[in-house]
Parts: C-alpha cells; structure tokens; sequence
C-alpha cells in the first residue's frame, strides 16, 4: 500500500516534468532593458504601456491580442475599445495582472518602481522595452518587441520599411540649406513657459526634422527664464495640438519671452500633435510633416503612407 | 533723574533705533530694486539699463535689433518683473504681520489659514480641467485664467473661513484657525484628487506653480496685483492701534475702546484681497509672510505701525533679492522663487527658534 502510493507520486512527479517541458518548449526569451532575461511563451493575451509600445504591437499584426492598454496610447483607432490600465507611470500591480495577461510589454520609464518590481517577479512575462529618442531607437523598439513576441522575421521586414522612411527624411534634411531655430513650449503655465531643453522627446523630433533647439545648456523639460527665452532668438515656436487652451499666437506671442523674438516677427507658431513626441513606427512622418510646417518655402519629400499611419489629426500653423 | 525722564528717554532711544531699522529696511529695497533691473541672465551695462530706462521714459526704443531687445528684456520682462516682485513681497510679508496680529500667534501664515490651500485647489482645477473650459471663456481672459482662478480660490476659502468661525455677529480666533486647518485640508484633498487626475505635463506645471514664480510678470499683472496691495498696506495703517490693543487680548482690546470685531474683520478681509492678488500673479511663495514680521518684530518692537512699514520694505527687498537669484542662478531654465525663498527662510526661522526657544515656550 505504502509502496504503491510512493510509485504512484514517482509516476506523478514525472508526468508533471515531462509535460512542463513540453510546454516550454516553443518558449523564447528576451534580454530586456534592465538587463534581465524574460521567458515567454504565450502571446495570446498581450497587455502594452506606453504609446510607441502599442502602435508597434498593432503594426506588427498583434492588434487583436492586446488586452489592455494605458492611457498613453491613444493610436491607432482600434485602441479605444480595450480597457486601460491607467497612467503609465502610475499603474497598480495588482490591476494589471487581473487582466490576466500572457505577456506585459511597458515602455522604459513606467512605473511605479515598485510596481513594476512586484510586476517584474510576478509569474507573467513582463518585459521593459529600451527608449529612446531618435532614429535607432525606434529601429530598436521594432525590432525587440517583435523578438519579445516571437515573430522576428516580420520584426526585421517592419524595421526595414521604417528605415526606409528615416532615409527619406535623411535626404529632406539635406535640403535644408540654412537651419531654423525652435522652441518647444510644453505649457505656458502662470506666464513662465516650460520649455523643451536637452535629452528630451521634443529635441529627438526636432533633431529629426532638421530644426535646431534653441534652448541650450538645460535639460528636460523645466520652466525657462524669459528672459534666456528671448536671447536664445528662437525662429519658430512648437507646441501640443491638444493642449489648446490659451496657446494660440496671439496668447504666446504677446509673452514678453517671445514678444521680440524673430517667431513672433514671423508668427511662425506650430501647434503639433502629441504622437510628434512618441518615438514610434509614425516618427519619420512625423518628422516630415513637422519639417514641412517649420520650412514651408521648400519643397521636401513627401513619404509613402504606411499601414500603421491611418488617418490622424494634422499639425496646424 | 525721575522715573518719567527714564521712561521718555527709553522711548525715545527706541525710536531712534527704529527710524533707523526702518531706513536701512528702504535702502535694501532700493539696493534689490536696482541690481534687479541691472542683473539677468543677458548681460546688459549698467549705463545701457541707464539710458534704456531713461529713453523707456519717452517712449523710445532702440532702433537696431540688439537695442531692440535689450529693451524689450529691461522694459518688459525685468521692470514689470522687479515691481512685481516688491508688491508681492510686501503683500506677503504685511499679511503675515496682521495675521500673527489678529491670531495672537507667531506661526499664522496664509498657508495655515486655509487661503493658499484654497488658491492652489483652484489652480490644479483650472490646469487640469480648463481645457474644458477653455472654449467657454473669451480668449482676452485665457492668458489671465489661472491668476483669476487662483485669485477666486483664495477669495472663496476665506469667505468660507469667515462664515465658520463668525457665530452671533462675534468671529472667534480660534474658530478661526480651527476652520482654517480643517479647510486647508479640505482644499488639499481636493487638490490631491485632482493630481491624482492628472497628467504629467499637467502635474509638473501645477508642481511648478505651487513653488512660485515671477516669470510671467507683466504689466497687466502689476496692475492686477497694485490695487489689492495699496489697499492692504492703506487700511493695515488703519487698524494697526487696534491690533496693539488685540495684542493684550480680546476683552482687554475691547475695554480700551478698539471695534475688535471690526478690526478682525477688516483684517481678513484686506488680507484675503492681498495674498489672493499675489498668489495669483506668482503662485505660492512661502516664509516671507513668516519670516519678515518675525525679524521686525525681534529687532524694532512690537508696535504694528512700525510693523507693517518695515514688513512691507524688507518684504519686497527680500523677494526682489530673492528672484534675482530665481532667475539667474539655473539659467537658461528659472529656479522656482519658492526654494529661494525657503532656502533663506527656514534656516534663519531655524536659527530664530534656538535663540529664543524660551519664549515659544
């Protein structure tokens, strides 16, 4: 009786080895931004934070596995139908895992930090991908995010076609005989204007588009002295489409920080949408289409219309 | 020598010494007022401030576009900023005389009323919410939004401040304070809930507004925040006998003739249209209000008239020094006035305490 029962737990023990096994074995893995090695298996029920995340999650064909988003990701359309985690620097472990994901792919700079701790140890794949604000990056993102869901081979075709994309506004920057000046406001605020410095998303796109950020010897995005503001003799002003309120030119350009400057002369003032900042698979359009708002005199290039660059709201001058 | 002869010789000795505290306070404000217009992080020559200054006058601009912005930065973003700075400087430093007046107590400050917290509800609502808004309200007024919002969130918490603590027609003091904490906490929680809202972009602009700022000064923003001041720095004169007289305590104030209830009043009152007006134009600045009546009160004596004359000019020379640094220090990017502030004042409030740690009790 004894001796049969310690068989049958042998005979248990075995089965369970063999068939976890098996499980594993289409399992992959990824070394992600942390240095950490995920195991993953599964990607039938993909949860994605961060808005460049999402939009190279649905490019690569994974649209309808997304369970959850966060509320940075906004594009493409089909989003607004899946529930979101919440903000993502802001998220609660245990609202996450209730979703019952297979995989979590969060762009780097989520958080909590303990939250995305207790995430990170929890038994599902949760996976931080690299930022990072210029061309090799997104180039990067595609390319991990597509090794995360096992489909490197599409990744690699994706990443081609945007290379493709970054080329052409490689040459449209060549056009560009004499370099225009900007400043990104990203709020006005209480009159002090917090402005885009170094190392920032906003001087990536700018950097990209063949503007120069003329806020110098600052980084990230802080309020700047109006007075610096008005020396820096920015040549255009760029700011969020959907932040509207009290930022048209005649409110921006009637600060004395950019009253004398030679974007008010011009009333060249760019009001952009969010996506501009998101370092995705539509930052080279974006960047085109911000060139061509900033140079409207030349005549760039255009790029070709992609699946993943649906129809979006357009920038304004 | 009778006793008399002491007593006058006393007295006049200490109003020597106050005539010359009270000089010393102009001539700080006159040295901040002028190294404010003469020191930025453009470097223009002091005789080129000069001569901007004095062409300003007639309305003359340079011609030339170095000129033309040299005199933009003196004309309009350094002389509206330096102004501002002493009106709001003295506006907070005045308000805290008459609060630790009218509460009898060292600590009052507008933050523990209630009034900031009210401001600053406000203001999270109007960055969060205005967008909103924003299609409702003319565009003349949108640049102006968030000081008229923060302007009315102080109006309402000591509207409401007054309403809880006034039973019978009589306004009790320490109703007053009680009401003012609880609606301070109120008010943060509202505020809190609102950030919980928020966004990034939307939590660092209202971040950096409860640190404060002179950045935006204007001359409209003068002219919003000059009235209110005058009046407070006026009708503070005005009830300085009585809060003398409050200082012995209610019924002793009341049995020397002085309307306790109106001064209380008038206090709050002028109070809230000061600090409101200058929560507004610069956002929450903290330890003026705290620290300024403080050292008067140390080294001139206790008599409000002197008080409120000498918290006014050490106000707005301490605010005006204190933004020179704000805006120098971080260049191109502007230090919030408020670490300055704090910087300067909770060391020295520090320092306060330990000398005089008997008489805090």
């Amino acid at each position: 009786m004894k001796r049969s029962f310690l068989r049958i737990a042998i005979y248990a023990a075995f089965i369970l080895a063999v068939s976890s096994v098996i499980a594993n074995a289409g399992a992959w893995s990824v070394k992600d931004a942390t240095g950490r090695t995920v195991e993953i298996a599964d990607t039938s029920r993909i949860v994605t934070i961060g808005g460049a995340v999402t939009e190279i999650v649905y490019a690569l064909g994974f649209g309808d596995q997304v369970v959850a988003i966060d509320l940075t990701s906004t594009y493409p359309a089909a989003t607004k139908a899946k529930p979101s985690v919440g903000y993502m620097r802001a998220l609660s472990p245990e609202g996450v895992l209730a979703l019952a994901p297979k995989i979590v792919l969060a762009i780097e700079g989520s958080g909590p930090p303990d939250a995305v701790e207790v995430l990170s140890r929890a038994s599902v794949p949760f996976v931080i991908v690299p930022e990072g604000y210029d061309e090799a990056s997104v180039l990067r993102k595609v390319r991990f995010i597509a090794q995360a869901l096992g489909v490197a081979e599409k990744g690699e075709a994706t990443a081609k076609q945007i290379a493709e994309d970054f080329a052409v506004v490689s040459a449209l920057r060549a056009k560009i005989a004499s370099r225009r000046s900007a400043v990104f406001v990203l709020a006005v605020g209480n009159g002090t204007p917090t402005v885009a410095g170094e190392h920032t998303s906003a001087e990536g796109i700018f950097k990209l588009a063949g503007v120069e950020n003329a806020i110098r010897g600052m980084t990230g995005y802080k309020p700047a002295t109006p007075e610096a503001t008005l020396a820096a003799a920015p040549q255009a002003v760029v700011t969020m489409l959907e932040r509207g309120h009290g930022l048209g030119a005649d409110v921006m350009f009637a600060l004395p920080a950019f009253s004398g400057t030679p974007a008010a002369k011009d009333q060249r003032l760019v009001s952009v949408p969010s996506y501009y900042l998101t370092f995705g698979p539509r930052t080279a359009h974006a960047a085109q289409k911000l060139a061509a708002l900033i140079y409207p005199e030349l005549s760039l290039p255009q790029l070709p219309p992609r699946p993943w660059t649906e129809a979006e709201p357009a920038a304004t001058r | 020598m009778t006793a008399g002869d002491a007593a006058l010789s006393v007295s006049w000795r200490r109003c020597g010494r106050t005539r010359g505290i009270l000089i010393g306070c102009a001539v700080l404000l006159l040295i901040a007022f002028v190294a404010s217009l003469a020191i930025g992080p453009v470097v223009i020559a002091p005789e080129k401030v000069i001569s901007i200054l004095w062409d300003g006058l007639f309305g003359i601009r340079g011609t030339s576009s170095i000129d033309l912005r040299d005199a933009i930065i003196v004309l309009d973003i350094r002389l509206p900023r330096t102004v501002l700075a002493a009106i709001v400087g003295a506006a907070l430093a005045v308000a805290g005389a008459i609060l630790q007046g009218v509460f009898r107590n060292p600590l009052a400050d507008p933050g523990l009323v209630g009034i900031s917290p009210g401001a600053a509800l406000a203001a999270v609502a109007w960055i969060v919410f205005g967008g909103f808004a924003a299609s409702y309200v003319p565009r003349v007024l949108l640049n102006h939004a968030l000081p008229v919002a923060a302007f009315f969130g102080s109006l309402v918490a000591i509207f409401l401040l007054h309403r809880l603590a006034t039973y019978e027609g009589r306004t009790s003091v320490a109703n007053l304070l009680f009401a003012g904490i609880a609606l301070g906490a109120l008010a943060s929680a509202g505020t809190g809930l609102i950030i919980f809202i928020a966004s990034d972009q939307q939590l660092r602009e209202f971040t950096f507004w409860t640190l404060g700022s002179l950045g935006g000064s204007t001359w409209q923003r003068v002219a919003l925040a000059l009235p209110f001041t005058s009046v407070l720095l006026v009708a503070s004169f005005w009830i300085a006998r009585g809060l003398d007289a409050l200082a012995l305590g209610e019924a002793e104030a009341f049995h020397t003739g002085v309307n306790v209830e109106r001064v209380k009043r008038v206090a709050i009152v002028i109070v809230a249209g000061g600090v409101g007006a200058a929560v507004a134009v610069s956002g929450i600045i903290g330890f003026v209000g705290l620290v300024v009546p403080h050292l008067l009160r140390l080294s001139a004596g206790p008599s409000h008239k002197t008080l409120i004359v000498g918290s006014a000019l050490l106000g707005a020379a301490l605010l005006t020094a204190s933004d020179i640094f704000a805006r120098t220090v971080a260049t191109p990017a502007e230090l919030p006035i408020g670490v300055v502030t704090a910087f300067v004042g909770a060391p020295f409030f520090i320092w306060l305490l330990r000398r005089h740690k008997r008489s805090f009790g």
